[in-house]
């Protein structure tokens, strides 16, 4: 027996189509042939000069002859093309493999005495067989290049030194460090103190802000649903108004009304004797500023959220209940809170995911201001994400923002994933063992 | 009958309404003092007060003749129309082949995507503004419309491919069988079945731009191309006690339609978003 698929396979191995002609698919033999031709002259040559480029990131600095700037290497678009040459690369080295397993195919079909199909058979199957690819393609294309390429990106930075003030292209090159960054980050006193001290406002931030408007919500969910109160759509729509406006208008009204010098609240309080509150100028008052305006903007959230479930509980439950004799706190706690958080939990986890990377909330209110003399670039109510918004805009300490940025997706990978875990979606998947 | 009884429970009730009364002047206090400050006749912060001496509209004047808020509420408007467009076209589509194919990659897609979406947006905003610029898209709104796009697609796909895989398979194997193309299906089965969840993913990424602060402050480098966002955010920093009255006229002419469009549409935002939290 002649052992067809191996010949195939070695000889699309070799270069591209070739199996394919021994199988005698010419047409199709002859575009892999094409595809890989066009790939030597054309790509290849670009490719090995910008990975080239991205293992040195250049060694040409800019220089000046007789007063004139000579344009040296750009490190850092050195770097975005030789990522998007590894991925070029990748790819056609996918489109290799799948050649060599055609011929392969092709190669056991005719061991079993079966005639390759012809073109045009072939291009049948394929879209029959494409069709999820070709629907996927567009979001892929689009995803690779405006988030993973960057993300890429992102993260080699920290492995870099790219930062303000010697090391900024065009004017100056930009080296690989490995992990001296990351051993910076704890071991330069000011960034860790920095760091540290953020990380645990965020912390405090991200939980104390979501549990209190979750219960919050909670508690105006189970009161307005209670028996007592009347024109339950009028209430939920008067309290559901804080989170309809769009975000940014609320909290940027709020900065308006806690202004320590102007604003309506300290005008109220001075006009029934009491003192004026530093809102937004004293380390703790702006904290506590930071979790009342959440407070005011996310509670008719969860409101909204523990009503659906409330309307969807038995009444009967609580019919059996009072027959037994329970009473109001005990139906409360026995029945209402159990069901609640079995179906709200994720949603709990989800707020302080948010609120961990609530960018807009913390700077648009305060700026992560008042200022931290101890921090670097960073003030009393910076959450990790702010600072790392002025690492990177004001600062330009690319680097060091690289690296806090890892330690948060870090963080907020864990709490999706656990997220994710309890959807729909996911469970259909199996991928939770 | 005993009238204690009664009694209590009347009293409990009045005093439960009149405690939610004092919640809801809170809840809605600051939106009557911004629409209240945006018809004051003085410009200050200091001078405004809740009940206008008089009623003037001159600031809803100025706000269009003296500086350009009509044009970034157009600029707005029309990157959030395209963003919706665009994001409900590709994120159906990307959900389409995710639930009702099963292909080689498919699993690896599905975890990529919920790795992506756990990234802060932070990490690609340096390598993001490099590619615009790059490909002459920096300071358009085709470029921020695209990254917008980009972003909705990994958290849409996975919320629509859940909604998806929850239709009966009969269905579309049954219109199959009946001779209808993958693509037929797609719009004559799949879609009318799931027009909640659509409705969900078009509403957020239409509101989505109104909102966003940090990518648009990132692409939309000249004045006449920003977005309400940042426009009325400068006009609250840099002149907070002199224009105070028209930025929130300004803040009005935002919150009354959004405000308005939210309500309506709500109980589409609060399935959709226990659609991709709880349903366990």
């Amino acid at each position: 027996m002649v052992r067809y698929s191996a010949k195939a396979g070695v000889l699309s191995a070799i270069f591209m189509g070739l199996g394919q002609l021994y199988n005698r698919q010419v047409v199709k033999g002859i575009l892999f042939l094409l595809a890989e031709i066009l790939y030597i002259i054309f790509i290849l040559p670009y490719n090995i000069e910008s990975i080239r480029g991205l293992i040195t990131l250049g060694d040409k600095p800019q220089e000046i002859v007789d007063g004139k700037i000579i344009q040296g290497d750009h490190s850092i678009f050195l770097m975005v093309f030789g990522i998007i040459s590894v991925i070029v690369l990748l790819l056609f080295i996918v489109f290799y493999l799948l050649n060599i397993r055609d011929a392969i195919a092709v190669g056991k079909q005719r061991e079993h005495g079966r005639v390759p199909a012809g073109f045009i058979n072939s291009l049948k199957t394929a879209s029959e067989k494409g069709f999820p690819y070709l629907f996927l393609s567009p979001a892929v294309i689009l995803i690779l290049f405006i988030t993973v390429v960057p993300l890429i990106f992102g993260i080699l930075i920290a492995f870099t030194n790219y930062s303000s003030p010697d090391h900024l292209p065009p004017r100056n090159l930009v080296d690989w460090v490995g992990f001296d960054n990351f051993i910076n980050l704890f071991k330069l006193s000011t960034f860790s103190r920095t760091f540290f001290g953020v990380a645990l406002w965020t912390v405090v931030w991200a939980v104390v802000s979501s549990v209190t408007a979750f219960f919050t919500g909670m508690f105006f969910a189970v009161l307005i649903n209670s028996k007592g109160v009347a024109v339950k759509k009028f209430w939920r729509t008067i309290f559901i108004l804080p989170w309809a406006m769009p975000g940014f208008i609320s909290i940027l009204i709020m900065r308006n009304m806690f202004n320590g010098q102007f604003g309506p609240i300290n005008k109220y309080l001075q006009a029934i004797g009491l003192g004026a509150v530093p809102w937004l100028a004293d380390k703790t008052w702006a904290k506590i500023t930071c979790l009342l305006v959440n407070l005011w903007l996310a509670f008719p959230y969860y409101m909204a959220m523990i009503s659906g479930v409330l309307t969807s509980i038995s009444n009967e439950l609580y019919e059996a209940a009072s027959i037994e004799g329970a009473n109001a706190v005990k139906q409360f706690t026995k029945i209402t809170l159990p069901i609640v958080m079995y179906s709200t939990a994720p949603l709990l986890i989800m707020g302080i995911a948010h609120n961990f990377n609530n960018f807009n909330l913390i700077y648009l209110l305060t700026m992560g201001n008042p200022t931290n003399t101890s921090y670097s670039y960073a003030g009393h109510t910076d959450i990790l994400l702010s600072w790392l918004y002025k690492l990177t805009l004001d600062q330009s300490q690319f680097h060091m923002a690289s690296v806090v940025s890892i330690i948060i997706f870090v963080i907020v990978a864990v709490m999706s994933v656990i997220n994710f875990s309890y959807t729909k979606s996911f469970r259909e998947e199996d991928m939770v063992q | 009958m005993n009238t204690p009884g009664i009694i209590k429970r009347y009293a409990t009730k009045v005093l439960i309404h009149i405690f939610l009364i004092i919640c809801a002047v809170f809840s809605i206090y600051p939106i009557i003092w911004i629409v209240m400050s945006s018809l004051n006749p003085g410009n200050a912060l200091y001078s405004s007060t809740l009940i206008p001496k008089n009623i003037t509209i001159s600031h809803y004047v100025e706000l269009f003749t003296e500086t350009d808020f009509g044009l970034w509420y157009m600029n707005t408007l029309k990157i959030a129309f395209f963003t919706m467009v665009l994001s409900v076209v590709f994120v159906v589509i990307t959900a389409y082949a995710l639930s009702q194919f099963r292909f080689r990659g498919r699993k690896l897609t599905l975890m990529t995507m919920l790795v992506l979406q756990a990234f802060p947006s932070f990490m690609s905003m340096i390598a993001v503004y490099l590619l615009l610029l790059q490909i002459g898209m920096l300071d358009t709104h085709l470029g921020l419309i695209i990254v917008y796009t980009a972003g909705a697609i990994p958290y849409g796909a996975w919320l629509v491919k859940g909604y998806f895989d929850s239709i009966p398979r009969s269905l579309p194997e049954a219109a199959k069988i009946d001779g209808a193309t993958n693509m037929k299906v797609f719009v004559k089965v799949m879609m009318p079945l799931s027009t909640p969840i659509i409705t969900f993913i078009a509403l957020t990424n239409f509101m989505a731009p109104w909102m966003d602060f940090i990518l648009a402050r990132l692409v939309l480098r000249t004045a006449s191309k920003k977005t309400l966002a940042i426009g009325l955010f400068e006009m609250v920093r840099d002149r907070a006690n002199t224009e105070f009255t028209m930025f929130a006229a300004g803040a009005v002419m935002v919150a009354i339609p959004i405000t308005v469009l939210f309500v309506i549409l709500q109980r589409y935002v609060i399935q959709g978003i226990a659609e991709g939290a709880c349903k366990t």
